[in-house]
């Protein structure tokens, strides 16, 4: 035998490496960021779900959370800054068969888009919302963003940040959301686990991400990223079914991370498909 | 259930006949805020996509609309939406993201006076300039303008043809009085309807590239499902769409969102001519202000001057090569519109000093007296 | 550890057993595996990866046990486990 023992077979690829556009990797997020493994975990969830992948659909903004549509191997829009959650409510009305997941940041949903994310939430619109909170404007170098703690620093707020942050899971619920979570990047599998429910299931789920920006958000704030990961393991507390409005961001007191809402209520395209189309045979 | 065509004799105003046009031309999405005076255009989506199988859907606001139109062309279906001055403005963003990821829907826009919230209720034609050049950067999209209910009807189906042709928003420009104003609108047979869909892709999957263009310039589409695993971005694309952040990639896609219009100019630019043939003054018009035209020609002529109207349907892109072979054998133009001077400058442009041109505009509120034409016409002839 | 009782079928558990595998040049050296690996089987290699940054390695092969949290926190598709068959072992 000739055989050199030292040629392997074709190398393992990456489980993941049949949902990610292999061409465009490495992909644009930064060393330590987050966004990756928030990503990561979202395509591990639509991989779980066992639903064909021709019947997802990835819908975002504007960020670098958003540039995540541009990752994925499935039909994708990567469109404008705010614009996610009513471009992808077109989809989802245009046709309900489709599993629409918006996946982006939290300055492109909950400044520029806050209004479109409460109206879905409101109409309990058929979608998957993962929101990946670093608590800033990566993209544009480190703002303050409508999620930054008080007093933290950033580029727009050299001295402190004086204006208070939005409770994202209070908000989602307020407005109508019927499935509200809450997971850091360090509980990979738990947000795994959330993100395969929240498709599974109908109706307007919100799951924010915890994730860490070292270079615009922690460089200012003196954390380093296994320093916000720490925090991450440390400082939070799991509690399923909390209210979400003592889910304040604020790692002095400790976050409640979890699952805090999950409710059954009929969704935007249920209701006007019974309500305008009674005789069709859907 | 009605049918999708509602043939017969109607007595209807143009927003009602714009969404009769839409349904007619097989839209089956409609996503729209209400505002004056194109509320009634989103009324009557409403109550007749039901009919059809469609899905109507009052967003939050015009940003939201005009998103939700682009998602839902993705998914295969015609799509329009419908709004007037200040909710056209609020869509120019997204209008842009349409241009740049070459997704055909259609906007009817019943102009009102403006600027800012202006006067509501009254007509004007001050969205020419935005219509053309609204969103940031430079593109190519197509205009019409419409001069009564029963064109609004044509115009509509036409619009929805070259947005699926050549996979761009066409803006169907109408005002007020156009929109509000009630007459016989004709629709005819189904099988006259002459419809358009947009190139659909086929061959192998794995060799697709979403931006590759067919012979018309056009690339075609696929719907979300379809398996092409499609990426849409607004940002700078290649021709597999995927993200290009150089030169020359913007280059290839600026050559591209222009070429597929300006190679096509003989398919897109409609005109309509009366009393032309021997005519030394030419009144250039559009949309309600045709009226003003038609009537001021009869009677210039009546007075012994040789006058005759030039009606731009299509008024983006602009017909150029046009205005310029009429410059070189008329004394000159005269353009009538709602506004202080838009698209008389286009005019003016290619008339290029072989003919006068001047402008007979109006602040905006109420249509244009012929006696303004004539006396401009007495003036300057 | 010394006070921890040993199961009574302790012989019949199977630990299952895993192989790591790299894609040095996706690597950028966040150290997140590193740090979160509960075996802490891995550590900064040496080496430069074609980006520059210092990819991880495997350092304690046998103790892997395939749990995939490396694989599953990395934010780069760079590092993935496979189950060792139990024969194999």
């Amino acid at each position: 035998m000739t055989t050199n023992p030292k040629k392997t077979a074709k190398k393992p690829e990456h489980p993941l490496d049949d949902l990610i556009r292999t061409d465009r990797i490495p992909h644009i997020w930064c060393s330590g960021c987050g966004i990756g493994t928030a990503f990561s975990s979202c395509l591990s969830a639509i991989k779980a779900t066992g639903i064909a992948y021709n019947r997802f659909t990835m819908v975002s903004g504007i960020g670098c959370s958003a540039r995540g549509a541009g990752y994925i191997k499935l039909d994708s829009f990567h469109t404008t800054h705010g614009r996610a959650i009513p471009f992808a409510s077109g989809i989802k009305m245009a046709n309900p068969d489709l599993k629409v997941i918006v996946f982006s940041g939290d300055g492109d949903l909950f400044a520029i888009g806050g209004n479109h994310f409460i109206h879905a939430a409101r109409r309990n619109m058929d979608l998957t919302v993962i929101c990946v909170n670093n608590l800033t404007y990566g993209m544009t170098g480190g703002q303050v963003a409508a999620t930054t703690p008080s007093m933290a620093k950033s580029t727009t707020t050299p001295m402190g940040n004086p204006d208070a942050p939005f409770n994202l899971p209070l908000l989602a619920y307020a407005s109508g959301a019927t499935y509200v979570a809450r997971w850091t990047i360090l509980h990979t599998r738990d947000l795994t686990t959330a993100i395969n429910e929240a498709i599974i299931r109908k109706g307007f789920s919100f799951i924010e991400v915890l994730s860490p920006c070292p270079v615009n958000y922690g460089r200012r704030n003196k954390e380093k990223p296994l320093e916000t990961l720490r925090l991450y393991q440390e400082r939070t507390i799991i509690k399923n079914g909390v209210n979400p409005a003592q889910a304040d961001i604020d790692f002095d007191k400790g976050v409640v991370i979890g699952t805090f809402i999950d409710v059954d209520r009929s969704t935007c395209d249920d209701r006007y498909y019974a309500t305008c189309h009674p005789c069709s045979d859907d | 259930m009605r049918p999708a065509v509602l043939t017969g004799e109607h007595y209807i105003n143009g927003d009602v006949a714009c969404a009769e046009g839409a349904i007619a031309a097989g839209c089956r999405f409609f996503g729209a805020y209400p505002i004056t005076p194109a509320t009634e255009v989103a009324e009557h989506m409403a109550e007749r996509l039901p009919d059809v199988g469609g899905a109507f859907i009052q967003m939050e606001d015009e940003i939201a609309a005009m998103a939700s139109i682009i998602g839902a062309a993705w998914t295969g279906a015609k799509t329009m939406t419908s709004t007037s001055g200040p909710g056209f403005s609020l869509m120019m963003e997204n209008l842009g993201l349409a241009v740049c990821t070459e997704t055909p829907c259609v906007i009817i826009n019943v102009q009102r006076t403006g600027p800012s919230t202006g006067l509501p209720t009254m007509t004007g034609q001050g969205d020419m300039m935005q219509a053309r050049w609204g969103s940031h950067g430079d593109y190519e999209l197509i205009a019409l303008a419409p001069s009564s209910p029963q064109d609004c009807f044509y115009q509509t189906i036409r619009a929805f043809n070259l947005s699926e042709k050549y996979r761009v928003p066409v803006l169907v420009m109408a005002d007020e009085i156009v929109g509000h104003m009630s007459e016989k609108v004709v629709i005819p047979e189904p099988e006259t309807i002459h419809l358009i869909e947009r190139p659909k892709p086929t061959g192998r999957r794995d060799r697709f590239k979403l931006y590759q263009p067919g012979p018309n310039g056009v690339a075609p589409m696929p719907s979300i499902g379809d398996g092409y695993n499609i990426h849409v971005t607004g940002l700078t694309h290649d021709e597999r769409g995927y993200p290009a952040m150089t030169v020359e990639a913007q280059q290839e896609m600026m050559a591209r969102l222009k070429g597929k219009i300006r190679n096509n100019l003989d398919d897109i630019i409609e005109t309509e001519s009366y009393r032309m043939e021997d005519a030394e003054i030419v009144i250039v018009s559009y949309g309600i202000s045709v009226r003003t035209g038609l009537s001021a020609v009869d009677r210039a002529r009546e007075m012994g001057y040789k006058a005759g109207l030039l009606r731009l349907i299509t008024v983006w892109p602009f017909p150029e090569t046009m205005i310029r072979s009429i410059a070189s054998r008329v004394k000159g133009f005269i353009t009538v519109e709602i506004n202080l001077g838009q698209v008389h400058y286009e005019v003016e442009r290619c008339a290029g000093g072989q003919a006068a041109a001047y402008l007979v505009g109006d602040a905006g509120g109420k249509i244009i007296h012929p006696d303004k034409v004539l006396a401009r016409i007495e003036e300057k002839f | 550890m010394a006070f921890w009782r040993v199961p009574l079928d302790a012989q019949d558990i199977q630990v299952t057993k895993g192989l790591v595998h790299i894609i040095d040049d996706r690597c950028k050296g966040c150290g997140y595996c590193i740090e979160f690996c509960p075996k802490d089987i891995l550590q900064f290699s040496e080496a430069y990866n074609r980006k520059g940054y210092h990819p991880p390695v495997v350092v304690k092969p046998d103790e892997c046990v395939n749990c995939h949290y490396c694989e599953i926190i990395c934010p780069e598709f760079a590092i993935f486990s496979v189950e060792i068959p139990p024969a194999t072992v």
